[in-house]
């Protein structure tokens, strides 16, 4: 016999929640992980969930399963702030000076060279 | 309904160490409700075998606040590294100078941003670290206390004092606080392309008229000194908890003997005298350089009492500095006021 045994006939009545009481709602959640000791979180991918303690186990499920993380941020996405206008991220302006590419110093060093009577430096290594 | 147990660690907090399987530490047993001691020695192993420590980590006391003092140092240098160069916006001599030095000092404090989050994490709100800053009781790095004189200074600080800087900073990016290490990873990054900037600067004066050459070689010699200070007085590596827990690695003497090694060839090239005749590379001993090659540099001993009296805000700019600081922080009070009060209804 079974705890509801009695339930195992069908008798007619309700044996599972009727279609309009289910209020849960999955929902994604991001998966973040962490390889090893130090390394920055990087995002692993997601999983639906109806709430954020069913999102862990599945988490942990995907992602921890092989011992490949040592941390899991889960976060619903609902909750995650986006910014993805290149308009704003990579604007269409000359911005060369902030990189390292905008200096391009060759011609000029050996000018100073040339005016200094100075020898390039041997290359360290 | 879940197992509410289904997330509870397998292993009991003693057996979680050592791993028959030899896998990844994954285990972070100091986080458990052992004896102070306990959890004291579990923490050194893993600081000492290179791993790494996490914001929601246990760590002794005596750990956080080193990391703190650190960290706060590195930022209130950021934050007033700014001033010396902000005063050369107006005064860049062509627009895209201009934009660099803008994007440099942009940069910088955001820098300071990155790293007071670091140390707020540590447990000292920001407008602590603020009041402190402003009453003397913390510090900033020695080069900022200084006038900036002329361009060519702009040049000598984005070359050779973020060089030197970058040189430590380098070393901090494997340091064992993780977000530490992290966030160093970023500004070495950015700290490259002020290099970069500041070379161009010198290097442009320096193919230029006499007087600008001279006028490099006359920022150069004033630089020097407080640049060869920078990195402090040698230390006994076997005293310094800093290098003990592994929040940075190398002594000063290391990060002076790498700076010269770089620095020093590239300053020659251009035709520029180092103004200290007993400069010299010595082969015979020390162990120089990073491949630890036997050579060492033999230098005029900095003046270490001038760096004492600057860095506890004696330096000929300090007090304008930090007027500077505390006039605007007093005139942006309404910023942070104003992202904190209530919203209000608008008509």
């Amino acid at each position: 016999m079974t705890e509801n045994g009695d339930r195992m006939i069908d008798e007619g009545g309700p044996v599972a929640p009727a279609a309009d009481a289910i209020t849960g709602v999955l929902e994604p959640y991001e998966v973040f992980r962490q390889e090893k000791d130090g390394d920055p979180m990087r995002h692993g991918g997601n999983v639906m969930a109806p709430d954020a303690e069913l999102a862990l186990h599945y988490a942990r499920e995907m992602f921890g399963r092989r011992g490949e993380s040592i941390r899991l941020w889960v976060v619903r996405r609902a909750d995650i702030a986006v910014l993805e206008d290149l308009d704003l991220l990579q604007p269409p302006l000359d911005r060369s000076f902030k990189k390292p590419g905008g200096y391009v110093m060759r011609d000029k060093l050996a000018a100073a060279r040339e005016r200094a009577g100075t020898a390039k430096p041997k290359a360290r290594e | 309904m879940t197992d509410p147990r289904a997330l509870d660690p397998i292993l009991a907090p003693r057996d979680r160490t050592d791993r028959p399987d030899g896998a990844d530490r994954t285990a972070r047993p100091w986080n458990d409700d052992l004896p102070h001691d306990e959890r004291y020695e579990l923490f050194e192993v893993h600081v000492l075998a290179g791993g790494k420590i996490e914001p929601n980590d246990w760590m002794p006391d005596e750990y956080r606040t080193a990391v703190l003092r650190f960290v706060e140092m590195h930022a209130n240098s950021e934050l007033m590294g700014v001033l010396p160069e902000r005063e050369w916006i107006m005064r860049a001599p062509t627009l895209r100078r201009k934009l660099a030095l803008t994007a440099k000092v942009q940069d910088e404090v955001g820098h300071a941003q990155l790293l007071y989050r670091v140390a707020e994490d540590l447990g000292k709100p920001r407008e602590a670290m603020f009041d402190d800053l402003l009453a003397g009781k913390t510090k900033f790095h020695n080069v900022f206390h200084y006038p900036t004189r002329t361009w060519a200074d702009i040049g000598i600080i984005a070359w050779l004092v973020d060089a030197a800087a970058i040189v430590a900073q380098q070393a901090l990016r494997d340091s064992s606080y993780g977000p530490y290490a992290r966030t160093m990873q970023k500004i070495c990054w950015e700290e490259s392309v002020h290099i970069m900037h500041g070379r161009d600067v010198v290097v442009t004066l320096m193919t230029g008229t006499d007087s600008q050459r001279a006028m490099v070689q006359e920022a150069l010699d004033r630089w020097w000194g407080p640049l060869m200070q920078m990195h402090g007085p040698r230390s006994d590596r076997t005293k310094d908890r800093d290098l003990h827990w592994r929040i940075k690695a190398k002594t000063s003497e290391e990060l002076r003997q790498e700076f010269l090694t770089i620095y020093v060839p590239r300053i020659l090239e251009l035709g520029l005298t180092i103004p200290d005749p007993a400069l010299s590379f010595d082969k015979a001993t020390g162990e120089g350089g990073e491949a630890g090659e036997p050579g060492e540099w033999r230098y005029t001993d900095p003046d270490w009492a001038e760096l004492r009296t600057v860095v506890t805000n004696h330096g000929p700019m300090s007090e304008e500095r930090l007027e500077f600081r505390r006039v605007s922080r007093e005139a942006t009070a309404w910023v942070r006021a104003a992202i904190l009060a209530e919203p209000r209804a608008v008509a």
